[in-house]
């Protein structure tokens, strides 16, 4: 058992960081205050080859895996948790999903751009009436012959209006349920009848674009459809597993982010004539936090350990994304304390880590479906794919 | 052309620096990164190289086996190869030993244009690559902030008191590099991934047909200090023209600075 980094490891972690501090740093308050997606930072991201986990190399892909993606993730969502969705935005939602499911001509047609950073990419699953319950989805793709037609709306989806193309998952089947859904490869540059709006009233997460897209008789071609008709669930479910680690290795790195702010302070603050790490219920806190950032990042490499080798790591993910959410969560409560007084003004982090916090809560399955999905396959209800 | 870089590993800048118990620097838990000053080089290289055509950068560098990580850093940036010498039986090396040692290793392999940081940002001395060239018989440019090759010469700009000073000189000649010259890149995945296969040479001072006891410093470090850690300010209350006036007497009395 080795739980050191390679060279290459560390020099991705190194490279990353140092990503982060330069070109995503500078502009944290700034975008947060504007709500602004800067959509350099993405390209920069595809140029120095932060997009292409995964992928084989003749699409663009990096050479590398999943345990060099989360050390990667990790540091750029450590310095703003909004940039880790373009990792699965682009990555590890299409590229990867084209990759598993594509024809060549699909392949070669999307996977470079996406990995590249040319293109932004997204997925859309949720409806205003569907979460949870993907299998219940109105959204509906008609077979006109030589064409698609997809009517019904999509709601909070990420980079749903900042996208050039999007995976969306529809209904093709009359009452099918989850037997009945397909994904669909939408250019939306190219497409009649899509219309999306952007959702600005949000809790957190104010740089990354959220957005509701409304498909009214939007002609879509024959060869959008990805992979076989009607088997859609179980490529949204094979997608969810990947992206999934996003949600973990994001969450993580925000307690990271604020048990490490919160130390910082705690040493620097002095009230009663010493810095007020010295207190004991301070410790207890960063004590506590500490305990939940150190299990949250190791189970998110344990379960990029199981991707990278082609182990079951559905119930390893959803504990990585519930222990990571968990701390994320209790670490942004916390620091927020710790920081007392300042903690609560803007001019200080904390109430972005507390905001940005919330959305593991409820991305990518509500801890609820995690507690499922992990105490399914513990009593053998379901197996662990 | 052939453009060789000289690297040195440092301390990461934000490390907190600490004596052992016998008085030297603690290595222990450090992070150790390229010599920022020769990141600058290191770019100025891989943009000559992609200007001209068939050009290899070679980087050369002198020290213990943790280097290693720097230099593959270097070759994940671009740079095509890289010499390290590292033999056991050197110990501390100053910088006339360094440069001694460069030559030497420069010497085996063909090269048009040196390449350096200006200074390392550790021990700040600022010579090793000017005694390089020195050694080497070369001319050249410290601190540029430009450099421009045609032909068989090299025409360099620096930063002077109050302006510039553009100097030209035949190649090979030696430049080292001020921040401002470029800005240098991140190492991609892609570049990350070739580094491995990229040859890293190991010589040992009898590959360079020399040893230890042939290298003669000119210098030796005799101790290392920290700084004095700050006192507390100081806060002076009371009304403005009081604290002004116990002010001016402070700085006269206690800090001796009026």
């Amino acid at each position: 058992m080795d739980f050191g980094f390679t060279e290459e490891q560390q020099m991705v972690q190194d490279m990353a960081r140092r990503f982060a501090e330069e070109e995503i740093a500078p502009y944290v308050d700034e975008d947060e205050k504007n709500h602004f997606y800067r959509r350099e930072i993405l390209s920069k991201m595809g140029e120095l080859g932060l997009l292409g986990w995964s992928i084989p190399e003749e699409y663009g892909g990096n050479g590398m895996g999943w345990l060099e993606a989360v050390t990667a993730l990790y540091e750029i969502a450590k310095v703003h948790t909004s940039w880790r969705l373009s990792i699965s935005g682009n990555c590890w939602g299409p590229a990867m999903t084209i990759n598993q499911y594509g024809t060549d001509a699909q392949k070669e047609q999307f996977i470079p751009g996406l990995v590249g950073g040319e293109t932004v990419g997204s997925f859309a699953i949720t409806e205003a009436n569907s979460g949870s319950d993907v299998g219940s989805m109105k959204t509906f793709a008609t077979d006109k012959g030589d064409h698609w037609v997809l009517n019904g709306s999509k709601m909070w989806i990420s980079g749903g209006h900042s996208s050039d193309i999007g995976l969306v998952y529809a209904a093709t089947k009359e009452g099918g349920g989850s037997k009945g859904l397909s994904c669909f490869i939408v250019d939306y540059n190219n497409t009649k009848g899509v219309e999306r709006i952007p959702i600005l009233e949000k809790v957190g997460m104010w740089p990354a674009p959220t957005s509701e897209i409304v498909f009214d008789n939007a002609e879509i071609p024959k060869d959008a459809l990805l992979g076989e008709q009607d088997k859609g669930f179980q490529m949204c479910m094979w997608m969810l597993n990947n992206t999934r680690m996003g949600c973990a290795t994001g969450a993580a790195a925000l307690s990271a982010a604020a048990l490490e702010g919160a130390v910082n302070y705690a040493n620097e603050r002095t009230q009663f004539g010493q810095p007020i790490g010295k207190f004991q219920m301070i410790q207890s806190q960063i004590a506590e936090m500490k305990l939940e950032d150190e299990a949250a990042k190791y189970l998110v490499y344990r379960a990029a350990w199981l991707k990278e080798n082609g182990l079951p790591s559905q119930q390893a993910t959803s504990i990585a994304k519930l222990s990571g959410c968990n701390a994320a969560v209790h670490a942004a409560n916390l620091a927020m304390k710790i920081y007392g007084s300042y903690g609560y003004s803007t001019e200080y982090p904390c109430g972005r880590w507390l905001r940005d916090s919330k959305q593991f809560e409820t991305l990518e399955g509500t801890s609820n479906i995690h507690m499922g999905i992990v105490a399914g396959i513990e009593l053998g209800y379901q197996p662990n794919r | 052309m052939n453009i060789v870089v000289t690297l040195k590993q440092t301390f990461d800048t934000e490390a907190k620096i600490a004596l052992t118990s016998s008085g030297s620097i603690d290595d222990n838990g450090v992070k150790q990164v390229i010599n920022p000053y020769d990141e600058y080089a290191i770019e100025e290289a891989l943009k000559l190289k992609e200007a001209n055509e068939g050009s290899e950068v070679t980087l050369v560098s002198v020290g213990g086996a943790g280097t290693e990580s720097a230099i593959r850093t270097a070759l994940a940036m671009g740079a095509d190869q890289a010499v390290l010498v590292s033999d056991p039986t050197l110990e501390a090396v100053d910088e006339l030993v360094a440069a001694d040692i460069l030559a030497k290793a420069i010497a085996q392999i063909p090269y048009d244009i040196i390449l350096s940081g200006r200074i390392a940002v550790d021990d700040g001395s600022a010579q090793v690559a000017v005694r390089l060239a020195e050694a080497l018989g070369l001319p050249s440019v410290s601190s540029i902030q430009k450099l421009e090759i045609t032909g068989q010469s090299a025409v360099a700009t620096r930063d002077i008191d109050g302006g510039s000073e553009t100097i030209e000189v035949p190649l090979p000649a030696v430049f080292t590099a001020q921040k401002g010259l470029n800005e240098p890149r991140l190492p991609g995945m892609k570049g990350i991934m070739a580094a491995k296969k990229k040859e890293l040479k190991v010589l040992t001072l009898a590959d360079l047909e020399t040893s230890a006891a042939a290298l003669n410093a000119g210098s030796k470090v005799t101790s290392y200090s920290l700084p004095t850690p700050r006192s507390a300010g100081k806060i002076i209350s009371g009304e403005p023209a009081q604290q002004a006036a116990e002010l001016a007497k402070l700085l006269r009395e206690e800090a001796k600075v009026i």
